[in-house]
């Protein structure tokens, strides 16, 4: 993922033409082998999200497959009126808020991790480690410690402690690899010109890293949101008492059994899109603008 | 500054920026996993209650249990299907996407096409397969139509096959990112040259692009093996009960508070991927790969 964006960037900077299929003439027929297999990994990808969706719009006299039986939003109001498919309005809540804390949290960490993984230090192979770590170690096992931690400490677990914390271990390595890609374009050649017209190391920070990477800064908020509201494993043990949305669907896949179930994924997946939406375009915004600016 | 500094100030300088994610990692990540290795050789009374203490007897207890062999079995054997399945997929979707889309801004739209489901949620896309594979899905109804069989199949859904579609519809994306962005960081020039020397199409993949292509699939390979193994709600759900996995049957321990043989059990799952990945670590420098 942070290929795409280094690559978006790519796409307005000098062109880098990567096509290496001969760029005129007959197509191979290898091409049209591997075009049908992209676009039934493209159907298999997006066609069973699709016919959930379509579900969820049935009357109530609705199942859980196909063939539809009428049209409506019966579903959609039953979700937030029911008591019988548990508190979904109160997760909503918590877990957009939550996400919005983790995504503050997960710019300001990754961009400073990632300022000071530009240079070599003694011992950063350790942080290095410790980060991929807490990328590929069971998210149910770091839960699981994190709970007992908690209790064992005489603390409450709960959505803004124990679960921020546990999301955390899960959003800043993913947060800190796209830094590092990021970063990997940015001259330092750069920081040398701000120091020499007097910029401070804060004005450097401010005015020149920042405004420079901002695409890059983009996307990991876009990360640090999406991971954070559809974290479910680390949350499981750590989110106390009051669910966060991916807890709460995953208490309606073993108890629901209505179409309810699929009008909350068309609910969530929804935010899940405004919110991808507005990222992409923001970072297309950003990288016009320079385009524009630059041929002034 | 940049120069003039000496290395110790440059050391503080880094660890000062670092600092925070330190701040974060020690208290949510490493912490934890010693709560659990220490809770691993303590002793229970059964109801969740933890007696500190230091006993083997969880381990033994773990490690002679005809069960864990079981489970590491189904494991193993759903994460080896899986990491075939989102190989091929992954490798030749990438290889589509550099070697044969002529537009890039075609190229570029097309992958983010396929990682859009990534930032979506996990559950929902995997419930997404109920409409389909069950017993009055989609696929039955279409098989049932044509007379290709004269009972529904009840294989597909709640089975092991459905388990293996679910983790590879989920994490094909993360074969696809890491080999697309070292394919498309094979020099265009290499392959032309290769052309001209009279190789042929499948001398180029066999030779060029299998070779450099390498840490991609590496990286690949980490990120499926660790989530695999670590899975325990894809197992849970699409098996329908009828499977069981590592992660699944530790779940199942902490359910009944059973916190020491599923820290054990856990310890030794750790241990097990700390193994996979330090091997396939030792094929590609994924710190150079990544800031590249």
């Amino acid at each position: 993922m942070s290929a795409v964006l280094a690559n978006m960037q790519g796409a307005v900077a000098p062109a880098t033409t990567k096509a290496i299929a001969p760029s005129r003439g007959e197509r191979p027929w290898t091409f049209y082998v591997l075009a049908s297999l992209f676009a039934l990994y493209v159907l298999a990808l997006y066609g069973p999200m699709i016919c959930i969706y379509i579900l969820s719009f049935q009357d109530i006299r609705g199942g859980l497959v196909f063939p539809m039986k009428g049209h409506s939003l019966h579903w959609f109001v039953d979700l937030f009126t029911q008591v019988r498919t548990g508190d979904v309005k109160g997760s909503f809540d918590r877990s957009i808020r939550l996400a919005v804390i983790v995504t503050i949290i997960t710019v300001v960490i990754s961009f400073l991790a990632g300022l000071g993984f530009r240079r070599r230090f003694a011992g950063d192979a350790v942080v290095f480690y410790m980060m991929i770590g807490s990328l590929v170690a069971p998210g149910l096992v770091l839960g699981l410690g994190t709970g007992l931690l908690f209790q064992a400490f005489g603390l409450n677990a709960s959505w803004y402690t124990s679960a921020l914390g546990a999301q955390l271990s899960w959003t800043l390595p993913f947060g800190v690899l796209v830094m590092f890609a990021v970063m990997s374009r940015y001259d330092r050649a750069w920081d040398e010109a701000a120091y020499d017209l007097g910029a401070s190391r804060w004005q450097t920070i401010w005015l020149v890293i920042v405004p420079v990477l901002a695409p890059g800064i983009v996307a990991v908020a876009l990360f640090g949101f999406t991971l954070s509201y559809d974290e479910f494993a680390r949350s499981l043990q750590t989110a106390g008492s009051l669910n966060t949305l991916p807890l709460e669907i995953w208490s309606m896949t073993l108890n629901v059994t209505s179409p309810s179930l699929y009008a909350l994924g068309t609910v969530t997946t929804i935010i899940s899109f405004i919110v991808i939406g507005a990222s992409l375009g923001t970072i297309v915004l950003i990288q016009k603008k320079r385009g524009r600016g630059a041929k002034d | 500054m940049q120069s003039s500094q000496t290395p110790s100030r440059a050391n503080l300088a880094g660890w000062l920026y670092v600092s925070p994610l330190v701040l974060v990692l020690v208290p949510f990540f490493v912490a934890p996993i010693l709560v659990v290795l220490a809770a691993s050789f303590f002793a229970t009374d059964g109801f969740g209650g933890l007696t500190p203490g230091f006993t083997f007897s969880n381990y033994v207890e773990v490690l002679h249990s005809a069960l864990t062999l079981k489970l590491y079995l189904a494991t193993i054997k759903f994460t080896v299907l899986t990491w075939i399945f989102t190989l091929i997929i992954g490798f030749f979707v990438a290889y589509f996407l550099v070697f044969h889309v002529r537009n890039q801004l075609l190229a570029i739209g097309l992958f983010l096409l396929c990682t859009v489901p990534f930032w979506t949620s996990n559950i929902i896309r995997m419930i997404s397969w109920i409409p389909l594979l069950g017993k009055e899905g989609l696929i039955n109804q279409a098989l049932l139509a044509t007379g290709a069989v004269h009972q529904p199949l009840e294989v597909l859904l709640f089975s092991d096959l459905a388990v293996v579609i679910a983790y590879v519809h989920q994490l094909t994306i993360f074969m696809i990112v890491p080999i697309f962005n070292s394919m498309a960081r094979i020099d265009k020039k290499l392959i032309e040259a290769a052309i001209d020397a009279g190789a042929s199409r499948f001398d180029i993949m066999r030779l060029i692009v299998v070779p450099m292509s390498k840490s991609g699939i590496a990286l690949g390979t980490i990120f499926v093996v660790s989530i695999v193994m670590g899975d325990f709600f894809v197992v849970k759900v699409m098996s329908g009960g009828g499977s069981a996995s590592v992660v699944s049957a530790f779940y199942e321990d902490v359910g009944v508070l059973q916190y020491p043989t599923a820290a054990a059990s856990a310890v030794l799952l750790t241990l097990v991927l700390v193994a996979i990945v330090s091997l396939i670590l030792r094929t590609v420098d994924i710190r150079q790969e990544i800031t590249r």
